[in-house]
């Protein structure tokens, strides 16, 4: 199902939470909600899902405006960050939980029940542990727990509020490549909130990055990634050396009061300059991490570090030293002026 | 010995028992014991005579299905007050949230005579009721609204912070689910609750049993009908029939025990089926 929102506003007192949200949801995508704490993803969320209401703007699955419907009405699943799993249930109540609460005409007989929930246990792999209690599982066995809960009442919609963010990093690598697979059996539309970038591109089909209560950009992982609409989602995505254009003129000179964005794989280090654009820097680290060799370089007189990143083949070719007087070229970068920060020019 | 207690990491094993032991004993056993020496001055016999005979029946009805009707009457409305104080924030909420504690405070008999008056047929709010023909004080029914004064703190108390752990975001999973507002509350909050529930319920029962104070202002204390249980052990007291009077504490005492021992296995049977 799809879902359509346009010029949505919510405030909390004087706050703004969300600021003239729009964005098409196609039906039986991954989306993710992207961005720092507090930048509404997790408000927009709860609004879809009717936790919240919205102050003005349309909410429409799949072209049926859902605002005045309860949550208990919209037909989504909701899985939260920390489960809330019902604590004196066992596994086995809590995903039956959506269907014994069905209206009396529509509700499935006992033999039923315990089919589907089987077959939702068996789904998360956690059919074993039907009859214990929440306490009992661990943190990534309860949030599959929460997620099979979600799904016994075949929702529309599946919606996920950070939900590896109370799991530890190994628990969270597995279960969001294990999430990946669910949706692509499952193919119900569905949209997390992360403040993980790495969660967001490997997981997501599409990437919505939000700052301050507004949209930044959407995309697919890669577009996110390798064009970055605005300089938040160029610094929240990847890494990125900033040169301001009072500091690095020749890079920026044409476009007056303005900073170049360059990701760290973006530049190039020569022993001569090639022409006037190049940099002159010195060497100010060298650390080969796995595959990449991170160089750590400074201008001169200057104390910010400017990060450098070669493939361990290309650093091979031409090895640098503590301390070695080399030139720097970006061949890759974007220009925002500072002010307003639109963009003014890629290369 | 070794197989008397469980291996434990917390030292102090051995002297912390002890203390309890002997604080329990100073305090409740030993006074409790001296009620049974005193009263087996009567033999059996005389013990029976003293609490089947028809007026100390009657008064032992009247205590405990008085402090039974007040204990219900305060788990209901105290689940109210501590949902509205848990749930909902309001100007004056602090404020209220310290007038539950009041009835602790007040002294009883301060409260009876209040109450009596207020409930007096001619009184500020007896007078409504009168017009409709009830009397509320000098009646049973002042004596439940006496005890009901008194015991409404348990509940709210012992329900208010275990209301307060369940999290909203378990009642908007339940939400998400299809239940509508009813099944929330009887499938999700009243099971996390029940058990603080019983336990305040215990409580405002007992205390309810052993009040003595505020009630006799109100009661009107007519023998066979208004008349509690600890009235009559003073009554007793003041003819000297020291021997009488314990008769019925300990007969008031056995039944508080069996009623008290019930609850708690409830409750001990409850949290086993709902182990966590």
């Amino acid at each position: 199902m799809s879902i359509t929102i346009e010029n949505l506003h919510k405030h909390f007192g004087a706050y703004k939470a969300l600021d003239n949200i729009n964005l098409e949801v196609n039906s039986g995508e991954l989306l993710a909600l992207l961005g720092p704490s507090g930048c509404g993803k997790t408000s927009l969320l709860r609004i879809i899902g009717g936790m919240e209401l919205a102050d003005s703007g349309k909410l429409l699955f799949h072209g049926e405006d859902v605002q005045q419907r309860d949550a208990r009405e919209r037909n989504v699943g909701f899985v939260f960050q920390h489960y809330a799993l019902f604590r004196h249930m066992t596994v086995f109540e809590n995903v039956a939980f959506g269907l014994r609460v069905k209206p009396k005409k529509e509700r499935p007989n006992e033999v039923e029940i315990k089919r589907r929930v089987h077959e939702l246990l068996c789904l998360v792999q956690l059919d074993f542990l039907h009859d214990r209690y929440p306490a009992q599982l661990s943190g990534g066995q309860r949030q599959r727990i929460a997620l099979a809960r979600a799904l016994a009442v075949e929702p529309k919609i599946l919606l996920l509020d950070e939900p590896f963010g109370a799991l530890d990093a190994q628990v969270r690598k597995e279960l969001r490549r294990w999430l990946r697979r669910l949706h692509d059996e499952l193919h119900i539309t569905s949209i997390f909130v992360t403040h993980d970038q790495e969660e967001a591109l490997e997981v997501a089909d599409r990437v919505v990055v939000m700052n301050k209560g507004r949209i930044e950009q959407v995309g697919t992982p890669d577009e996110v990634y390798a064009s970055p609409a605005t300089p938040f989602v160029y610094q929240f995505i990847g890494n990125v050396n900033l040169f301001h254009s009072r500091d690095h003129a020749p890079w920026t000179e044409q476009h007056g009061d303005a900073v170049a964005y360059v990701r760290p794989h973006d530049i190039d280090i020569s022993r001569t300059a090639q022409d006037n654009t190049a940099l002159p820097v010195e060497v100010k680290l060298v650390r080969a991490i796995g595959s990449v060799v991170r160089v750590e370089v400074a201008t001169n007189g200057s104390s910010e570090l400017i990060a450098i990143e070669l493939s361990r083949e290309r650093f091979d070719t031409a090895p640098l030293l503590l301390g070695d007087k080399v030139f720097i070229r970006p061949r890759q970068f974007r220009v925002f002026a500072t002010g307003d920060q639109h963009e003014l020019s890629a290369t | 010995m070794a197989q008397f207690r469980a291996h434990s990491v917390l030292p102090g094993f051995n002297l912390a028992l002890g203390f309890t032991l002997l604080y329990l004993s100073l305090i409740v056993l030993i006074p409790l014991s001296s009620l049974f020496f005193k009263t087996a001055e009567l033999g059996f016999g005389g013990f029976w005579d003293v609490v089947t005979s028809e007026r100390v029946v009657a008064s032992l009805r009247v205590t405990f299905l008085t402090s039974l009707a007040a204990a219900l009457v305060n788990t209901f409305f105290g689940l109210v007050v501590a949902w509205v104080l848990v749930r909902y924030s309001f100007p004056g909420k602090r404020i209220v949230d310290a007038l539950v504690d009041l009835p602790f405070a007040l002294p009883t008999a301060v409260a009876g005579i209040t109450l009596a008056t207020l409930y007096a047929p001619n009184g500020w709010l007896g007078q409504y009721f009168a017009t409709y023909d009830i009397k509320i004080a000098y009646t049973p029914l002042g004596i439940v609204v006496a005890l009901t004064f008194i015991g409404l703190p348990f509940v709210v108390r012992t329900v208010q912070p275990v209301l307060a752990d369940v999290e909203a975001e378990v009642e908007e999973a339940a939400a998400s689910l299809g239940a509508g507002r009813w099944d929330v509350f009887r499938r999700v909050i009243f099971p996390a609750i029940y058990p603080a529930l019983l336990t305040g319920f215990a409580l405002a029962f007992a205390r309810a049993i052993g009040e003595y104070g505020s009630v006799i202002f109100i009661a009107g204390n007519m023998p066979y009908i208004s008349e509690i249980a600890p009235l009559l052990i003073v009554a007793k007291l003041e003819q000297y029939d020291y021997a009488g009077a314990t008769a019925i504490a300990v007969a008031m005492l056995l039944i508080s025990f069996a009623l008290l021992l019930g609850i708690n296995a409830l409750q001990w049977w409850t949290s086993r089926r709902g182990a966590r």
